[in-house]
């Protein structure tokens, strides 16, 4: 395969065009990367050539670096991962220095890169070893190193180069955050040099009128000190001493990646930038042979583009939304209305008076007056999106829906009616879904005329912000209903994971017992403090206690009622010291945020202030246990719910259990999910925790049959990362 | 094995830290030197007759770069045969200074030394010599490193000390330093700084301000509150190494935290030979020396191992024990040391100390332990236990019997 091309005008401007065939978008691959080195190399030897131009034949420059090298790097082990890296940066510095004579500076050839739009990773990693770097006024490009998102750092001299081109400071949104800029943002931020309507003809023209000083990099040059300074001058001395400080405080320790790139960071500013680079390779390979980083990029790249690429749809034709129809207007009714009025979909949406229904479109309108404030929207662009939600009282418009959701009161009663109504009106071709987070679709699925088009779409809250959506396939729901779900999560951009009907499903059956054993080691006398901090440090966005303010003890009560109601005897009798602290705060009056107080007290504007004081009974007289001990147990006790969903055929797929417990309710980024997380611990290891654990706090731990023969063979949940993206 | 004694002690007045202070034009050879000549002038030796001077200097950069033991030495009236050796144990220098010359006279590694230290913190930025502890992600993040405020106060939350019990603990430290010069209780060691004409610089602790009382030092802000909570956040540093304190308590400030001067001490040990070869009565046997590491993010609970480990070194126990000095870094050091010991504020730093009278790094623990020798001769009292906390979670400690 060709992936880089080069031609030469009658100017001498060589122009490098990068158009990977059978891709939308460009990724580098070491075939690539090759074949780039080569013509490179042909153009500094061609006296014709006056100078080289960096383009890409697509509406972008480049995506990134094909995760299959990385993949292979990984699998190949240290030494070929450090050589790989090496190679990469003589290539880019072949580019930098172009010619250029390294002792006076002098000679070279003016390189120039041309960005017809997005620039990502590896895709703006090669322009900034270039001399110039063009973008065309885009203001839906995305231009970035986001390489830490997926547990990783920019480890193609990205790192290396941004941090002398803006100081650490200047780099640090787009290193540590990996922070996406538009072409104009990222001109005043400093990573690119000019935004113009033609980047390929502005490359060209700067080429060929380029002066000598133009080629030289400001860190090749004589004298050069880091913007800011270096980790040992009297003013970056504190930026280095507070950096360590705000990584660790932003990261709660959790995530190897930010902790190497600043050392790779640290270390390269005091030698030269050759050694530098050397440097950054060690951190790279350090970090890549880290199974946090493999577990990461596995869950949260291949696998989630996996699901969002209908992994587990049944083969059916398209069945895409253009119309939808939302009942219930209320917060989760309005958000779904919005994401789905942002995607192209003409929205009916239905509450019982016109004034709710009103309000819940007016949400839409507060939402997008922000991004116009902000200058990410336009008035135009908001009339459109507006127009396309119609609020009303009448059942009536939904006869054209390919898809409604109701999003109705929380009461079978109440979901019955509305479902009666709705299938009146539907066409033989629609799909009917219940955003229900605790009933049993199967159940509510009676009230529909054709249980095989009823299925259940679960959003997460907020709707606009949260990137799960959980499809319930009931036991009579059907495959056109299951693909038509998935089409319609695929239209919204967000990521599915497809499951069975069972209490609570997937993911708020994950959840409810991390909400439960955080409030149960409060009433063993354990320091709510260590609870909310223990989870904060295993990459939790937050602990339990504060999960249950946010959600109300009122609303825990009320599961605790209906599951009570639901298991009769069978209800965990080790649930009862949870049950009685809640019934003892809502006695209080303490119900959680919304209440203004909680397990944490709130001021008048419901900030949170601290823990409340009267948690802990006085003088409660035993040490707090080991931090580990607690993370275990807050850890195993979701941990084990999933195998247990894999194990009754709930979850059905592996990557949708890891998938789905980062995007769903934050569970642990670092380690891939709760399934890549025991294989992190090993399935033997796991296996002995669990019975420790259950001898010590009860049968909640028991190791469940699944993860038990795994440890006995030392077997793995999920494939390496190699395979997932072969 | 042969005994180390203490002969002399000596040191200069601790001048402000600060460019009016009285100090800040004497430069750290100047000021060393000087305790080196008192030394030989006081006991009448010949510049050979000591082994070696072993100098403590935390910031050993700049004037006090480039082995400033030994530049210091050329500079007095000692022979250029006597070499000179710098070290660097922060602010347990001076001590362990102490420490390692009597151990080497009880090794059998000479007969006499003169060993103390010197900071010109007024001259010598504190951390102008860098820190990689500091700033080199491989330890600062895995250790949790605060800077030594935030470790004070993460002190005083963790073993339950109020800004009042701070604040208290400062005013008493100022009370005894103001009744400690007025009763003369430094006459026999503090030994003016003087010019190149031999006209007096200062004669005094500088830094003292003896009508401090609970309004003046309850007006003053916490000074680690805003690096604590807000940019860069250190609370959450340490609150990563202790996960069970829901937040730190900011209690300290420069009322109750050591004081920033220039100062410089130095002791003569030797061996009973040594003493007897020179006409020389020692005035401590230094019974046993001891040096720790500890947690680092926490960092000053150092002198509380450390009294462990020299208690068990001299066998003894801490009744054993006549008065304590302990340097007062921060208020919260103090309080945890008595409380961990449950001994009586009434043996502990009764001169006062480094809140009242300042803290130059290098030399504060051969400061306090002449303070403490001082003071036991002034009291008739027996034996004395001398501890630092130091930075990076370390300690050191010494015990001496007056003879």
């Amino acid at each position: 395969m060709t992936d880089f091309t080069m031609l030469t005008d009658a100017a001498g401007v060589a122009t490098i065009t990068w158009d990977v065939p059978g891709r939308s978008m460009n990724v580098l691959t070491l075939e690539g990367a090759e074949q780039l080195r080569r013509l490179f190399e042909t153009a500094l030897e061609d006296r014709a050539v006056r100078g080289i131009v960096i383009t890409s034949g697509k509406d972008s420059f480049a995506g990134g670096m094909d995760l299959s090298v990385l993949a292979t790097m990984q699998a190949e082990g240290p030494e070929a991962t450090f050589e790989g890296i090496m190679a990469m940066h003589r290539l880019l510095r072949l580019i930098e220095r172009a010619g250029m004579d390294p002792k006076t500076l002098k000679g070279g050839k003016a390189v120039a890169a041309a960005l017809p739009g997005t620039a990502l990773g590896i895709g703006l990693e090669l322009p900034l070893a270039c001399h110039r770097i063009f973008a065309a006024d885009r203001p839906d490009a995305k231009i970035g190193l986001p390489e830490i998102q997926v547990g990783l750092f920019p480890g193609a001299g990205g790192t290396t180069r941004l941090v002398r081109k803006l100081g650490v400071m200047g780099a640090s949104p787009f290193l540590l955050q990996g922070k996406l800029s538009d072409p104009k943002a990222a001109q005043a931020a400093g990573l690119i040099d000019a935004v113009v309507a033609d980047p390929l003809a502005a490359a060209r023209d700067w080429v060929l009128q380029a002066a000598e000083g133009d080629l030289v990099k400001p860190w090749d040059a004589r004298g050069y000190k880091v913007p800011g300074g270096a980790p040992y001058s009297p003013q970056g001395f504190p930026t280095f001493v507070g950096a360590n400080a705000m990584i660790a405080g932003q990261t709660w320790g959790a995530y190897p990646a930010p902790k190497a790139l600043l050392s790779a960071v640290y270390e390269g500013l005091m030698v030269p930038f050759d050694t530098a680079l050397k440097i950054e390779a060690r951190w790279f390979t350090h970090v890549l042979m880290d199974p946090s980083a493999s577990a990461m990029i596995r869950s949260l790249f291949l696998d989630k583009e996996a699901l969002e690429k209908g992994a587990n749809r049944p083969a059916l034709p398209e069945a895409r939304v253009r119309q939808l129809g939302v009942l219930g207007a209320g917060m989760m009714g309005a958000g779904i209305a919005l994401v789905a009025a942002r995607a192209g979909i003409a929205v009916t949406l239905i509450d019982q008076d016109q004034g709710a229904a009103d309000k819940g479109k007016a949400y839409t309108q507060a939402y997008l007056e922000k991004g116009v404030k902000l200058g990410k929207t336009s008035e135009a662009q908001m009339q459109e999106v507006l127009d396309r939600i119609t609020a009303t009282t009448d059942y009536a418009a939904l006869s054209q829906a390919d898809l409604v959701i109701e999003a109705v009161f929380e009461d079978p009663k109440v979901k019955a009616e509305v479902t009666a109504r709705a299938c009146a009106v539907l066409g033989p071709e629609a799909t009917f879904a219940s955003n229900t987070s605790t009933l049993p679709i199967s159940e509510l699925a009676r009230a529909s005329t054709d249980p095989a088009r009823f299925i259940g779409i679960h959003f997460f809250s907020p709707v606009e912000k949260m990137a799960l959506v959980e499809i319930i396939r009931g036991k009579d729901t059907g495959d056109a209903a299951v693909a038509r779900a998935l089409d319609f999560v695929r239209q919204i951009r967000k990521t599915p994971i497809v499951v069975n009907d069972a209490r609570f499903f997937y993911a708020n059956r994950c959840i409810i017992p991390y909400l439960n054993e955080g409030a149960r080691m409060v009433t063993e006398g354990i320091s709510p403090a260590l609870v909310e901090h223990a989870a904060r440090m295993l990459g939790f966005p937050v602990g339990p206690l504060q999960l249950i303010d946010e959600t109300s003890i009122t609303l825990a009560l009320k599961i605790a009622g209906a599951t009570k109601a639901a298991m009769g005897a069978a209800y965990p009798a080790d649930l009862a010291a949870v049950d009685a602290l809640m019934e003892r705060m809502a006695g209080e009056g303490r119900l959680g945020r919304k209440a203004g107080a909680g397990f944490y007290d709130y001021d008048a504007r419901g900030k949170r202030q601290g823990l409340w004081s009267g948690l802990v009974p006085e003088g409660k007289g035993r040490p707090d246990p080991d931090l580990h001990e607690v993370q275990h147990r807050l850890m195993f006790v979701q941990v084990l719910e999933a195998v247990r969903a894999l194990e009754e055929g709930v979850l059905l797929d592996v990557r949708e259990g890891d998938v789905g417990a980062i995007l769903g309710w934050g569970f642990a980024p670092w380690s891939g999910g709760p399934f890549s997380w025991l294989d992190l611990l090993g399935t033997p290891f796991a296996a002995e925790t669990c019975d420790r654990l259950e001898a010590a706090h009860g049968p909640r731990f028991a190791c469940p049959a699944l993860l038990r023969e795994k440890a006995r063979r030392g077997g793995r949940f999920r494939t390496a990362m190699a395979e997932a993206a072969a | 094995m042969t005994e180390a004694y203490i002969y002399d002690a000596l040191r200069s007045p601790r001048g402000r830290g600060r460019p009016d202070g009285a100090l800040h034009e004497v430069t750290a050879v100047a000021l060393g030197s000087q305790m080196l000549d008192a030394i030989l002038a006081r006991s009448d030796l010949p510049g050979n007759g000591i082994e070696d001077v072993i100098w403590g200097n935390a910031t050993q950069a700049f004037e006090q770069g480039g082995c400033l033991a030994r530049t210091t030495v050329l500079a007095s009236d000692l022979d250029e045969s006597v070499p000179g050796l710098s070290i660097n144990r922060f602010c347990a220098s001076g001590l362990e200074a102490v420490n390692l010359a009597a151990n080497q006279i009880r090794g059998g590694a000479g007969e006499a030394y003169i060993a103390g230290g010197i900071e010109c913190m007024s001259r010598v930025a504190m951390g102008s010599d860098g820190a990689a502890v500091a700033v080199d992600p491989t330890v600062a993040m895995a250790h949790h490193f605060v800077p030594q405020g935030i470790s004070a106060d993460l002190i005083a939350t963790k073993f339950g000390f109020s800004r009042a019990d701070v604040d208290g603990y400062a005013v008493a430290s100022q009370q005894r330093a103001a009744q400690a010069w007025a009763e003369g209780r430094f006459d026999r060691s503090v030994i003016p700084v003087t010019d190149i004409n031999g006209l007096t610089i200062l004669d005094h602790d500088e830094a003292m301000r003896p009508g401090t009382d609970m309004a003046a030092l309850g007006a003053l802000r916490p000074a680690f509150q805003d690096i604590g909570e807000a940019m860069p956040g250190f609370d959450r540093v340490a609150l990563l190494k202790y996960p069970g304190l829901e937040r730190i308590a900011h209690v300290h400030h420069a009322g109750n935290s050591s004081g920033i001067v220039d100062g410089a001490a130095a002791m003569l040990i030797g061996s009973k030979a040594f003493g007897e070869a020179h006409g020389l009565t020692p005035r401590a046997r230094i019974r046993a020396t001891a040096r720790i590491g500890s947690d680092p993010t926490i960092m000053l609970t150092g002198p509380v191992p450390a009294t462990e480990r020299v208690l068990k070194a001299a066998g003894m126990a801490i009744g054993d024990i006549d008065l304590f000095e302990v340097n007062e870094a921060f208020s919260s050091v103090v309080l945890r040391f008595m409380q961990a010991f449950d001994v009586d504020h009434g043996r502990v730093n009764v001169c006062g100390g480094a809140i009242a009278m300042g803290h130059p790094l290098g030399a504060s623990g051969a400061i306090i332990l002449g303070t403490l020798l001082d003071e036991l001769e002034r009291s008739g009292k027996s034996t004395g236990l001398a501890t630092l906390c130091v930075a990076s979670g370390m300690g050191a400690a010494t015990i001496i019997e007056r003879l």
